[in-house]
């Protein structure tokens, strides 16, 4: 039998529907695994430079605070976390944070909480930065692309943001992403 | 008196969401243009907290931070565009409500146009079809033998 013009036109919803169900099953596929989330939020500051900051108040009894040009100016890469003492998340990561110091410098910037209540915390417990600031009023996050804490960026010497993520640190992102990424540095 | 009290809670609940997406009115910009202008762009920009929300309606403490910056920086005399471009470059496209056009976005915002084009094209296909039939192609000398067979009943 001839293929006529008619037969290809034929086609086309089939194939329209075929393709429709694939993308379906892909996006479902990648759900369960989990390395895709369609309400994820984008990390577009990924390779981007560090965003301007004035040296950030520090916060009695913890380690000294920092400004954006002295994180420049590490010769290693520096872990930065974001954590407040209300956030239940932050609390979870502290024991994996104290871990991954032993491979990275972790600096943290403190997120719309009060001085003594995060003093209290960090000190109450096993803490793991190697200096602290507070960001108060929560707009320096907003530079960064924060939308909530916990949020960690790993930062490559000159300022480069190379890894960005907006949740909480489990083993799994640790030893696939962080620890591979730390390795590259140059 | 129960259901009329329903009611009346039913109103107020309205009434005050509508009243107060906005905090307090400590928020509000005096100058009523450029407050126009900061609901504009508000309203365009998701809350990160409560995704399907706008940052004008939302009550997160994120939101509320971002609304102040959306003042602050509409109080400084900068356009929508540019708000929302800083907005975007910290947050991605998924901060705005609305999806830019892009080539990302291209299908979906030329979905209704394709799908109506289909749909007028299949209509008309199948309104030719009704109304003027395609003609027959001419019987082959084999089957008007057959033809002439059965109907003479040979």
């Amino acid at each position: 039998m001839p293929v006529t013009r008619r037969h290809l036109l034929a086609v086309i919803p089939a194939v329209g529907i075929t393709a429709f169900a694939v993308g379906c099953a892909r996006m479902l596929s990648r759900m369960q695994q989990g390395d895709y989330d369609p309400r994820a939020i984008h990390t577009p500051m990924l390779n981007q430079p560090i965003p301007d900051f004035a040296n950030l108040p520090s916060l009695p009894g913890l380690p000294p605070s920092f400004d954006a040009p002295t994180l420049r100016q590490q010769d290693h890469p520096v872990l930065i976390n974001f954590l407040a003492s209300w956030c239940i998340p932050c609390v979870t990561e502290l024991p994996l944070l104290k871990e991954l110091s032993t491979h990275v410098d972790i600096w943290g910037i403190v997120y719309e909480d009060k001085a003594e209540r995060v003093s209290a915390f960090l000190n109450r417990n096993d803490q793991p930065y190697q200096r602290v600031g507070h960001d108060f009023s929560g707009k320096i996050a907003i530079d960064w692309g924060v939308s909530g804490v916990p949020e960690s960026f790993l930062i490559f010497p000159g300022g480069r943001i190379v890894w960005h993520n907006s949740a909480g640190l489990n083993q799994e992102v640790i030893t696939r992403e962080v620890l591979p990424l730390l390795e590259l540095t140059p | 008196m129960r259901q009329k009290f329903g009611l009346l809670l039913v109103m107020l609940m309205a009434f005050s969401h509508q009243a107060w997406s906005v905090e307090s009115p400590r928020e509000l910009l005096p100058n009523p243009q450029q407050e126009a202008q900061a609901e504009e762009v508000g309203r365009q920009l998701r809350c990160l907290v409560c995704q399907n929300e706008s940052i004008e309606d939302s009550s997160a403490p994120l939101a509320r931070d971002l609304r102040q910056i959306v003042r602050q920086q509409v109080s400084q005399g900068r356009t929508s565009h540019d708000i929302l471009k800083w907005m975007t470059h910290r947050y991605g496209d998924f901060i705005r409500l609305k999806p830019v056009f892009d080539r990302g976005t291209a299908l979906l915002w030329l979905m209704p146009i394709l799908s109506l084009g289909g749909a007028l094209l299949l209509a008309r296909r199948l309104w030719r079809r009704r109304h003027h039939p395609l003609p027959l192609p001419p019987l082959s000398g084999e089957e008007k033998a057959r033809l002439h067979k059965l109907l003479t009943g040979d």
